[in-house]
């Protein structure tokens, strides 16, 4: 058994779990935060993603254990109801969704897909590598291309993503 | 997954004893834990060496760059000195995999990642690389994403990977610190094998050997391409991709290297190639020829006989963009 100390949305915890837990499993299982989502658990769907230490990750590609002491965001950390992050609005105001399973890995993603943005990241449909790029909808494509919906409500999470993204620049 | 025990490293000594003794490093993770899952992979010890200082990307002092093992590949891709020196660079890790994935891939790490092979993947297959000696699948079965260049009876995978391919185009060595604490550097074309009879082996690594950085020589003039055909838009991996750095002098060219990727078992770089356009005036029967020179050993095992064509249409079409004679050229 390995110990291994999480802050997850700002709250400590101790976790006492079998070296093979990944991060998803911890969370889901072993913290009860089940808004991360299981899809392929083999980092293609992009439905386990959250933030650790201000970048995105799959949760299911890494282990609980190497996270001793890092800093862990999930969906329920970006907001709650009646107090809901602009993402996770837009995404109720565009209809950013159909049957919600990939949501939280597609709001987790763009929060930090965001920022990656903002500090200037050129994508691989960036014209000029130098930058900066506005996110078109063709830069909000290829970012979150980690990030399957099987309802296939893309055009929807796009608009919901660049109203953010537009709102911030 | 199979029951395995962890380790933190906390020195490299450590770290390359304990690996020269049987057990697997862990950086990002994202390709292994995936084989640990479908049981391709099945180390029975982690060492982890997210926390060795492995993590800087700084200039040297001929005036390149090291790149450090731990350096993630968004990190690297987004670079001020990459992107301004070596965009060939940041182009190839950018068409590569997800965000979610550049920010947990590692230098080191993406450079011993795995092959994509289907029979490679499927435990219930055979497969002489999970497998030696238990025969090929992909020979005769669904090959569309596997080699034309370089293969054997024995296996017909390809090296997967994006980065490797630009960074061969840019001549880089491969830092490794041996067991003894011993540092050789390897050009990047030397680090990948052929499969040969023993495709089990991907690289040139020894037990315990730790990759420490990646090292691009001072930035050449010219442009530098990264072109990757594949199946999907974007998160899928090359059937086709070609790393260039190309360099005119007036109407002719000067310089000239050309990498490959999803071609072969590892990067794909042939020296007779580049011999056959330096000092010669770009035209379409130059590069025609350059084509029929690469590919001259090239063999399809059916589902991917269409690589053939495609590689010589993507190359002469880079030669074309990177000489700026354009298509009527």
């Amino acid at each position: 058994m390995e110990i291994t100390e999480l802050s997850v949305n700002g709250k400590a915890h101790k976790l006492e779990a079998d070296s093979r837990v990944t991060l998803l499993d911890a969370l889901r299982n072993h913290l009860g935060l089940t808004g991360t989502k299981k899809g392929c658990d083999h980092g293609q769907c992009g439905a386990c993603t959250v933030i650790v230490e201000g970048r995105r990750i799959n949760s299911c590609l890494t282990l609980a254990c190497m996270h001793d002491g890092d800093e862990i965001t999930t969906i329920e950390g970006l907001g709650e109801p009646g107090n809901l992050s602009d993402l996770q609005s837009a995404f109720v105001a565009h209809d950013g969704f159909q049957c919600g399973y990939c949501t939280p890995g597609q709001i987790c993603s763009a929060t930090a897909m965001i920022e990656e943005a903002r500090a200037g990241w050129p994508s691989f449909v960036s014209d000029d590598l130098e930058g900066p790029e506005a996110l078109s909808n063709e830069e909000i494509s290829e970012r979150m291309s980690g990030n399957l919906c099987r309802c296939a409500a893309y055009p929807n999470i796009v608009n919901a993503i660049r109203q953010v993204a537009g709102a911030k620049s | 997954m199979k029951p395995f025990a962890y380790s933190r490293a906390t020195d490299r000594a450590n770290a390359t004893a304990e690996v020269a003794n049987n057990a697997t490093f862990i950086a990002g993770g994202t390709n292994l834990l995936d084989l640990m899952k479908l049981e391709v992979m099945t180390p029975d010890r982690l060492v982890d060496i997210n926390r060795l200082d492995l993590s800087e990307l700084a200039d040297t002092d001929d005036g390149g760059v090291r790149i450090g093992a731990l350096v993630t590949n968004s990190d690297c891709a987004a670079d001020q000195r990459i992107r301004r020196d070596y965009p060939l660079l940041s182009r190839a890790i950018l068409a590569g995999a997800s965000g979610q994935l550049r920010n947990k891939a590692t230098t080191g790490g993406n450079l011993c990642q795995r092959t994509r092979c289907y029979y490679f993947y499927d435990t219930a297959m055979p497969c002489n690389k999970r497998e030696p000696g238990s025969g090929c699948q992909a020979l005769a079965g669904f090959n569309r994403i596997h080699a034309i260049l370089g293969a054997s009876e024995a296996c017909i995978a390809t090296y997967p990977g994006d980065m490797a391919v630009a960074m061969t185009a840019l001549d880089a060595r491969v830092e490794i610190e041996n067991v003894d604490g011993a540092t050789r550097k390897i050009p990047i074309q030397d680090f990948h094998r052929l499969p040969g009879d023993n495709p089990e082996r991907d690289n040139i690594l020894e037990a315990g050997d730790l990759i420490t950085a990646v090292i691009l020589p001072r930035p050449v003039e010219g442009k530098q391409i990264y072109r990757k055909v594949r199946d999907r838009a974007s998160y899928a991996f090359a059937l086709c991709s070609v790393a260039a750095v190309v360099q005119m002098d007036g109407g002719t060219i000067a310089a000239a290297a050309l990498a490959f990727g999803g071609l072969a078992h590892k990067p794909w770089r042939d020296e007779t190639v580049e011999a056959l356009l330096v000092g010669e005036k770009p035209s379409a029967q130059l590069f025609g020829r350059a084509a029929d020179q690469l590919l001259a050993e090239a063999q399809g095992h059916g589902s991917n006989d269409f690589k053939i064509p495609l590689t010589r249409r993507v190359m002469i079409s880079v030669l074309q963009e990177a000489t700026e004679t354009g298509a009527a050229a």
